[in-house]
């Protein structure tokens, strides 16, 4: 680790001369030299650096998108397939591309579970979880942009019905489907800007806020499974005990997780890209044709959980019909999540020391939520509405219902310093024992 | 590209994924089985290339990976003297005449058929048609019913008619008149043509498949340094 | 760490050093595709494809400009005269001998052509120094060219001058004399640019 600024040799004269003119080694040391991690992490607290890698890829590969991409509703589709078939690598390019947007979602649901787990949401880290469901609400957006680029039937209709979420808004609903559309339906105006946005604007604002998102959590450092504050703790020196420098430990630990993620990312890009058709659907072969709709418009998997929400509302309440109410609910169950913080009243952060009412919520909140992503992928039947009801009602009443039954949590002891967990006890909530 | 922007057009009346709840036969593709490949050519360029083009497809991609000097694709694939060895698989029939022929419905570009629908989607269509005389071309398919396609294979396959359950649905097909090829030996033609289709859909497949087992080596491979790299750290960690 | 004297410092070193290695041989992997599909595409090569010449109804002294890979290519029927004026001018030229210029092993010789048909002379009409394309001046000593000029190409951006087998003249801006594409007779009336049945 002689390289490393951490201990600059005497030789080293380029970095004396760098730090001498902006904050080298002091960074390096506040982010990773003397970052202290709690040493007790398990595999959930992979997902963060796994987003991270994940939006590394997505804007590598984009930006080698464009470079062959047409953005005009004559020549997108054609565009695409010329990249797949005439530019040297770009099938590979473009499936990493499509499977990373599906990567991407996977990670940062399990990187929200992680955080819903160990109450990662808790004071003092609130703020974290504000920005990290912004991330999450720009991350959509630019996934759903992103669909339409390719302009095939799933790109189009499947913009046609989320652009027409905004037509159900009274009085000004119409104008502003046109006014989103730049056209009186999806056309070339529309590709174009989503284009702009998904190559420029969102990205900018995507990277902007992860910055923002790891400033906070250095300033208030990592929750851990414990859910105990290692800064409470320290040594003499003013190291907490429970505390390892992140570099070098976590960095070679999440090389190594880094690696093992990519041979699972590599498994579907060269070996089952459509993934059956959940990462690139078989309608988006079919070029876009405003004139036929094809005849199971679902969107793409991550969107899965909140479309089903919107289509479980059939039901009209007083002057609110249901296409509204529908909107209203699945616009209400990603608001819900900010939220989150506040809803949340048990002082103890950690599954593991929680009473067995929140993990009873937690655990019939994710089968909800499960549930949802594969109604939303699935045609709707009365059957599977019906289901698609009552996992909306779960998962409402998850939140909803939080200020009462985590008031008066009957939760266990906190120890002291952190553990180790118990891998047979707690599975899957425990720390893996190669980890400590 | 204003091909493109056509065949957009065209699309209407024509929808791929018509509900249809015949059952597909399965059929299996193989890109590396270069003889098929190009038996598969042969039988698109005979009776699909009139009216299907493969726009995104070139001739010299196809004699690379099929294994055919391109002089014997000139020779052999190519009718229109125009055409170079570098160029796509597009036809010159005009979109209009087309609409003509087909009642309003212009025959898709089939590029990417296989990957719209499936194999055993375009497999099993390909061997249904019957004896309709109902529809303008006298034949009809259970699984796009009403389809405006004529079923220009009739001269291998034979002509087939249709048996139905109570319910009116296809339930069989009786062979009436024969063809040039036997049942077995259709079938068998029928799946070279699918295979190439396939193949079309996605040429890059077996570069994919190839380059993704060393992919998949190299980080196994990797995993195991890092991870030995992460345990010899972690010895500090107590 | 408390632990420290007991750390395998070599071990540690020796891990460190190979997870470098094979990280860092993965990341060379990883650039190959983004460099490589910088290159030309199936497509821009299609379009590359060689062009075929029709040369039956080229008069000696003329020349037809076609366009192959989106740059001019030169084909000029040399006359006789023309032919016997280029060893005239070897005492003024920098590269006589082409041995600095880019030009297939075919045509590296006193004519700059391919030795079946030395009157047809194939080249790419882009001036070496920064890319304009010379005039064809076939006239010998025209005012503006001055007296010792044997015909050839000049080139008005910054006055380059070559003579009529594209070897370039000293004391002008262009380093190399002009390019030579690959080209091969197909048949006495046809040239094929682009491609040399030879190398292939």
């Amino acid at each position: 680790m002689a390289a490393s600024p951490e201990n600059p040799s005497k030789n080293n004269r380029v970095i004396e001369w760098v730090d001498a003119r902006f904050p080298l080694i002091e960074t390096w040391n506040y982010h990773m030299g003397k970052y202290y991690t709690p040493k007790n992490f398990n595999i959930w607290y992979a997902f963060g650096v796994l987003a991270a890698v994940v939006l590394v890829i997505q804007l590598v590969t984009g930006i080698w998108l464009t470079m062959s991409y047409k953005p005009s509703a004559e020549e997108a589709f054609g565009s695409v397939e010329y990249i797949m078939r005439d530019v040297h690598w770009g099938w590979l390019i473009r499936y990493m591309h499509s499977t990373g947007a599906s990567a991407f979602f996977i990670v940062v649901y399990l990187h929200m579970f992680r955080a819903m787990l160990y109450g990662s949401y808790k004071k003092p880290r609130e703020l974290i979880w504000i920005i990290g469901m912004l991330i999450f609400l720009v991350l959509m957006a630019e996934a759903f942009m992103g669909y339409v680029l390719p302009w095939g039937q799933m790109s189009y209709w499947g913009a046609q019905v989320i652009i027409g979420l905004f037509g159900a808004i009274p009085l000004i609903g119409e104008q502003l489907v046109v006014w989103i559309q730049g056209d009186f339906m999806i056309a070339d105006a529309t590709l174009n800007r989503f284009f702009a946005l998904h190559v420029v604007a969102l990205p900018l604002v995507l990277v902007m806020l992860v910055f923002l998102h790891i400033v906070a959590l250095h300033h208030v450092g990592s929750n851990n499974p414990d859910g105990i504050e290692i800064k409470e703790k320290k040594d003499k020196t003013g190291k907490p005990l429970d505390g390892i420098p992140f570099h070098p430990y976590f960095t070679v630990k999440d090389l190594m997780i880094i690696i093992g993620f990519l041979f699972f990312f590599a498994l579907v890009v060269f070996f089952a890209p459509e993934m059956g058709g959940l990462f690139l659907e078989h309608p988006n072969f079919e070029p876009a044709n405003p004139m036929v709709t094809p005849d199971h418009i679902a969107p793409v998997w991550y969107f899965a959980p909140f479309y089903a929400i919107l289509r479980a509302v059939t039901f009209d309440i007083w002057f609110l019909d249901a296409k509204l109410l529908g909107v209203i609910a699945m616009f209400g169950s990603i608001i819900l999540l900010f939220l989150l913080p506040w809803l949340d009243r048990c002082p103890v952060k950690s599954i593991r020391y929680r009473g067995n009412t929140y993990k009873a919520a937690l655990a019939a909140f994710t089968v909800a939520f499960v549930m949802l992503t594969f109604l939303g992928t699935q045609p709707s039947t009365p059957l599977y509405t019906l289901l698609a009801q009552i996992g909306m009602f779960v998962y409402f009443a998850f939140f909803l219902l939080m200020p009462w039954y985590t008031a008066n949590e009957k939760t266990k002891p906190l120890p002291k310093r952190v553990t180790k967990g118990s891998p047979l006890l707690s599975f899957p909530f425990s720390s893996s024992d190669r980890d400590s | 590209m204003k091909k493109l922007l056509l065949i957009l057009l065209w699309l209407p009346g024509l929808v791929w994924a018509a509900a249809s709840n015949y059952p597909l036969d399965r059929v299996t593709v193989d890109p590396s089985d270069q003889a098929s490949l190009q038996r598969g050519a042969q039988l698109y360029m005979n009776y699909c290339m009139g009216c299907h083009s493969l726009q995104f497809q070139r001739y010299n991609r196809f004699a690379r990976d099929a294994g055919v000097p391109e002089e014997l694709v000139m020779e052999h694939l190519v009718f229109d003297p125009e055409i170079e060895i570098g160029d796509l698989m597009t036809i010159p029939m005009s979109s209009a005449a087309a609409q003509d022929w087909f009642g309003g419905v212009a025959p898709p570009d089939l590029s990417l058929i296989t990957r719209s629908t499936s194999n055993a989607y375009v497999y099993t269509y390909l061997r249904t048609f019957y004896s309709d005389d109902g529809r303008p071309f006298g034949t009809n398919n259970p699984v796009l019913e009403n389809t405006s396609m004529p079923n220009v294979l009739w001269q291998l396959q034979g002509l087939q008619e249709a048996v139905f359950d109570e319910a009116g649905e296809v339930v069989g097909f009786e062979l009436v008149e024969p063809g040039s090829m036997t049942p077995e030996e259709f079938d068998v033609a029928m799946a070279d043509l699918v295979n190439f289709m396939a193949y079309v859909a996605e040429p890059y497949k077996m570069d994919r498949e190839r380059i993704g087992k060393w992919v998949l080596l190299y980080l196994a491979l990797a995993f195991v340094v890092f991870y030995l790299l992460k345990k010899e750290y972690w010895k500090d960690v107590r | 760490m408390s632990t420290a004297e007991m750390v395998n410092h070599d071990r540690r070193r020796f891990l460190t050093a190979s997870a470098t290695v094979v990280g860092g041989v993965g990341v060379a992997f990883v650039a190959v595709p983004f460099l490589a599909s910088w290159a030309p595409s199936e497509r821009a090569r299609a379009a590359g494809a060689p062009i075929e010449i029709d040369i039956s109804r080229l008069e000696p002294g003329a020349r037809v400009v076609v366009e192959w890979r989106g740059r001019p290519v030169w084909v000029l029927n040399r006359t006789e005269a023309m032919l016997a004026s280029l060893p005239e001018v070897v005492g003024d030229l920098r590269d006589p001998e082409s041995n600095e210029s880019q030009q297939p092993p075919y045509t590296q010789n006193s004519i700059r052509a391919r030795e079946a048909m030395p009157n047809i002379f194939v080249v790419i009409g882009v001036c070496t120094h920064l890319g304009c394309s010379p005039q064809y001046r076939p006239e010998i000593a025209p005012d503006d060219l001055g007296p010792n000029w044997k015909g050839g190409f000049f080139c008005a951006c910054h006055g380059s001058r070559f003579d009529l087998a594209g070897r370039v003249y000293r004391g002008v801006p262009a380093p190399t004399n002009l390019v030579i594409p690959p080209y091969t007779f197909i048949s006495d009336t046809r040239v094929l640019v682009g491609e040399d049945s030879e190398a292939a």
